[in-house]
């Protein structure tokens, strides 16, 4: 039994949702290999090789595979699958998109964002926006599975040596072809890799406040900003901001939330943190029903004090 | 151009689910039903994409028990043409939906089928790419904007750092994200005219589609409750909590 990760990645390395991934594959039981799919990524694929608990890092490098295009991805994906009893790959925007294509072109019914391994056949969901959790065992051959970066502690970064082994399967030629991105810029961590987040919600009143108001304290406490979707459906910021059901899961150590009523489809989205704090100036709010520690008041006083006593 | 548009009739959206007793599943019985969120977004983006001349023919297609027929309504009071309802008590998972709706895209003839991205329900996120998958086609995943001309789909995806922007040679699969488009209130006199038009029944049986689930539910569970914390007085309160008794800053 072996399993194969899909290692996500940027211009900086191996993301932690991989390494989560990575941590998921190893409850299986098995032997675990990781496979860098693009174009140009030898030092990405070295960067693999240092995760510990990989024992084999395949490495597909070809124009063709640049971006990552559901098409070759899947297609590769199904020429690997032979060797391994499981394909996983963390639940971001790249695994959700090519996992449930691959495993239909192996017959399998894909088992998506997972956030418990109980044996090799049986795995825990969240389902409805994580107010339940389902327990399935899957009767497919092989599993194809996305995982939940947040339930899962990320394996660490460095400290292994595996080898790294050329995968020669050509890209098939798709019928879709990337046009271009429009990427968030920021210095700040990523949403789902932050150990600190700050988000804002209707309370923020505008995008103004965001930058005026939390990101200075961001850049104190080196965490990334989040926002709610009413901060995202007014236009404050961005929509790959929106901590929740429908944007980002995140677990980070500290989740601050200023100005957030805690709608469920926002708790869906934070609640596994560890410490949240919660600002708000409506003591009944339902964001202080999850709050370790809540501070009623007016959030364009509190914050700017926030700021200086940090 | 001819759309199919896939509707699954789920939980409302506003119903607080509960775990039934026997841990077996949530508690349906009596509990009110509505569209997927995320496919009313498809239905609509179909809809704006007759209106602009771009199709000629919206059908709907629902996969389940007899009352998924009113939801197909609801995409019939929105703009749809006609409906067909693939009736099952099963619990159909999203391979046997994607083989279900492959077959009726083939035999349709359907250039662009429209999807949700997920259904709220199960969460699953994977009937489109799976269909796409089975028909051979290209898909677009996540889309908050659509454009088609000269048989390409030009789709802007939502991914996790911004945007990401890919042309599709039709015909191909998209899946609605949350801001594709405002999905509009069918208006009296258009749920009226709903009523009388087509609803097609078939049987899973009669497009030779096996929908015999995968996966076993072993059991349901509650997550783990929060409990809610306790309230400081000020920022300095808070900061030392934080230094001091969480030690996370």
């Amino acid at each position: 039994m072996t399993a194969l990760v899909v290692l996500d990645f940027d211009a900086s390395g191996i993301k932690q949702p991989a390494r989560s991934a990575i941590a998921a594959a190893a409850k299986l039981g098995g032997e675990v290999h990781g496979l860098v799919i693009g174009s140009g990524v030898g030092a990405i694929a070295e960067a693999a090789a240092k995760i510990p608990g990989l024992t084999k890092v395949l490495v597909a490098d070809a124009p063709g595979y640049a971006h990552e295009l559901a098409e070759p991805v899947a297609a590769l994906l199904v020429a690997l699958a032979g060797n391994y009893s499981h394909i996983l790959q963390a639940a971001t925007a790249t695994g959700k998109n090519v996992l449930p294509r691959a495993a239909a072109l192996l017959d399998v019914q894909v088992i998506s964002d997972i956030s418990g391994v109980v044996d090799a056949d049986t795995f825990v969901r969240p389902i409805y926006a994580g107010n339940a959790l389902a327990t399935v065992k899957s009767a497919d051959a092989k599993k194809v599975l996305t995982v939940r970066a947040s339930s899962f502690d990320p394996v660490p970064a460095e400290g292994g040596s595996a080898a790294i082994e050329a995968v020669s399967v050509a890209p098939v030629e798709g019928k879709s072809k990337y046009l271009g991105s429009e990427l968030s810029k920021s210095e700040r961590p990523e949403l789902t890799a932050a150990k600190i987040i700050i988000s804002g919600g209707r309370g923020m009143q505008n995008g103004e406040n965001f930058t005026k108001l939390l990101d200075p304290i961001a850049d104190k406490l080196g965490a990334a900003v989040g926002a709610s979707r009413a901060a995202v459906d007014a236009g404050f910021v961005p929509n790959d901001y929106q901590v929740g059901q429908t944007g980002k899961i995140v677990a980070p150590e500290l989740y601050i939330a200023v100005g957030i009523s805690g709608a469920i489809q926002h708790l869906a989205g934070m609640k596994d943190s560890k410490v949240i704090v919660a600002i708000n100036k409506d003591e009944d709010a339902p964001i202080f029903q999850v709050a370790d520690y809540g501070l009623v008041g007016d959030l364009f006083n509190i914050l700017p004090e926030l700021e200086n006593a940090m | 151009m001819k759309l199919l548009v896939a509707v699954k009739r789920v939980v409302d959206y506003n119903v607080k689910v509960r775990v039934k007793s026997d841990k077996s599943g949530v508690e349906t019985a009596g509990v009110k039903m509505s569209m997927n969120p995320f496919d009313e977004i498809a239905v609509e983006e179909a809809v704006r994409l007759k209106e602009k001349g771009v199709a000629t023919e919206i059908v709907a297609v629902s996969i389940g028990v007899t009352q998924a027929q009113e939801t197909i309504r609801t995409a019939l009071a929105m703009g749809a043409d006609r409906g067909i309802l693939v009736e099952t008590d099963v619990a159909v998972e999203p391979l046997a939906v994607a083989k279900l709706l492959k077959a009726l895209a083939e035999k349709e003839g359907a250039d662009i089928v429209v999807l949700g991205k997920q259904a709220i329900d199960d969460d699953m996120n994977a009937t489109g790419q799976m269909l796409a998958a089975l028909l051979g086609w290209p898909q677009g995943t996540f889309a908050s904007k659509v454009e088609i001309a000269d048989g390409t789909a030009t789709v802007t995806r939502e991914v996790d750092g911004g945007l990401e922007t890919v042309a599709l040679a039709l015909p191909a699969v998209i899946t609605a994200d949350l801001r594709l488009n405002e999905p509009r209130y069918a208006s009296l006199p258009n749920i009226m005219k709903a009523r009388k038009k087509t609803i097609d029944v078939v049987k899973p049986g009669d497009l030779g589609v096996d929908v015999t689930p995968r996966l076993t539910t072993i059991s349901v569970s509650e997550p783990p409750v929060r409990k809610a914390g306790i309230k400081v007085p000020d920022v300095a309160t808070l900061i030392e909590k934080l230094r001091n008794e969480a030690k996370v800053i």
